[in-house]
């Protein structure tokens, strides 16, 4: 089975692999590029651990092939803080604790971000069902929509 | 297995065709990623669609219909303000599929392609008489959606044929259509029964139906009994009664952990009649 050379842009950084055509590019992200933030949950696209963004579409890596990242650009967890500054939604998801274990986290922040940047000003409605694809067992998901809102609210002002 | 990006849909046809063993097409790869992963499909060859010009593309043709490109996908149709005026009904169906997530790359070709009688995204292309192009070794040919889906996971497609784009038919003046679905919870689920309705009024009374039911038999159903319950009335209460009957006349399910053959049959009637409620609204608040 040949490897396939794919040159894609990860958090803004250029980056090269080679990949076997049948991998995803959620397991090229954790196991080529050592970008382990993202997380596989059911690996089928049903809970949302493994969220990224491609090409600023909100996307599960699990279903996306990692061959077909090439020349696209992926949006992480890993590229969510600026340094050691943390996002507003990762301030808020600490102040509001809005994790237990934190598998789901990373996929949730990402599809948060994603939903804050086209719609600053999400409802509790909305912001349930945009997340209706990340699933949580631990926190019966309320501390996470008031995370969610209060993050806005703060982006929202500073703007 | 083999990954091949094609550049045009006859080199996809072609390399299909000279594919001896499992073939897939890669649109949105929310079905065959998962059929991968779970060893149910092996593919030796998978055809990558997205690089071939215009498959992301929404063009209105010059009829007024609109051709969608094959990798278009939920979230790109769901805030197509066109398709939305003229088929609200096609892009509510397509948008009941999966999360945002799934949203981001799920297609409408990929749901018809996939074969499920219980595809969201197909009742309501089959009501609004959309077609398709397959390109195959012969050329191209246009064919209604509802002639593609075969049985469960199954399509009328041959080797070497590949969908090449989705025709909606113009909408024309005084046209609804709506799209509704059962499920037990409020996201996220399979449907127990879909049910759609396109029809067009002169006045208050209707001209032309096509009313279309889902996961209720092997395929998605067209049944022209309940568009016959529906055309040349008002939408009384009769005119109801009959559309209901019709539907469940047409019920073949199954019995299974997400509904019973009786509940299947009841809920059809229940969601033609409120889905030809809503298409006969749109209809008439867009004259």
């Amino acid at each position: 089975m040949s490897k396939i050379h794919v040159s894609t842009t990860v958090n803004g950084d250029p980056v090269e692999f080679l990949a076997d055509p049948r991998e995803s590019l959620l397991d090229c992200l954790r196991n080529h590029l050592d970008l382990t933030g993202t997380k596989e949950g059911c690996g089928t696209g049903d809970c949302g651990a493994c969220s990224v963004t491609l090409d600023g579409t909100l996307v599960c890596s699990c279903l996306v092939l990692g061959v077909e990242a090439d020349g696209k650009s992926v949006g992480t967890i890993e590229g969510m803080a600026t340094g050691a500054e943390l996002h507003p939604l990762q301030r808020k998801f600490i102040e509001h604790a809005a994790l237990q274990c934190g598998f789901c986290t990373p996929g949730i922040l990402v599809a948060a971000k994603a939903l804050l940047e086209q719609n600053d000003n999400p409802s509790e409605s909305e912001i349930r069902y945009w997340l209706a694809g990340n699933l949580c067992r631990c926190t019966g998901y309320d501390k996470i929509v008031r995370a969610v809102m209060d993050a806005a609210a703060e982006i929202r002002g500073a703007a | 297995m083999r990954y091949h990006v094609a550049e045009t849909f006859e080199e996809a046809s072609r390399l299909a065709m000279a594919a001896g063993g499992v073939t897939r097409f890669l649109a949105g790869g929310t079905d065959v990623l998962v059929q991968m992963r779970a060893g149910a499909v092996s593919p030796d060859d998978l055809i990558d669609l997205k690089k071939i010009p215009g498959v992301r593309d929404i063009v209105q043709a010059a009829d007024g219909g609109w051709r969608i490109g094959v990798a278009v996908s939920g979230a790109q149709l769901g805030v197509h303000a066109g398709v939305k005026r003229d088929w609200p009904g096609v892009v509510e169906g397509m948008e009941l599929v999966g999360s945002t997530q799934v949203q981001g790359r799920a297609t409408l070709i990929g749901n018809l392609c996939n074969g499920s009688p219980a595809a969201d995204g197909v009742p309501a292309l089959v009501a609004a008489g959309a077609t398709v192009t397959v390109t195959g070794p012969g050329g191209h040919r246009d064919v209604a959606i509802e002639a593609i889906p075969a049985g469960p996971g199954k399509t009328a497609l041959r080797q070497g044929e590949v969908i090449s784009a989705l025709t909606l038919p113009a909408r024309g003046a005084r046209g609804g259509d709506a799209y509704l679905r059962f499920i037990p919870r409020t996201e996220m689920d399979i449907a127990v029964v879909g049910c759609a309705v396109s029809l067009r009024v002169e006045g208050d009374t209707i001209t032309e139906a096509r009313v279309v039911l889902g996961a209720v038999a092997p395929t998605v159903v067209l049944v022209p009994e309940a568009a016959g319950a529906l055309i040349g009335t008002t939408l009384d209460d009769a005119a109801l009664s009959a559309l209901d009957a019709a539907a469940q006349a047409a019920c073949k399910p199954i019995n299974d952990k997400r509904g019973t053959v009786e509940f299947r049959t009841e809920v059809a009637g229940v969601l033609a009649r409120r889905a030809a409620r809503i298409a006969y609204d749109r209809a008439r608040g867009a004259k």
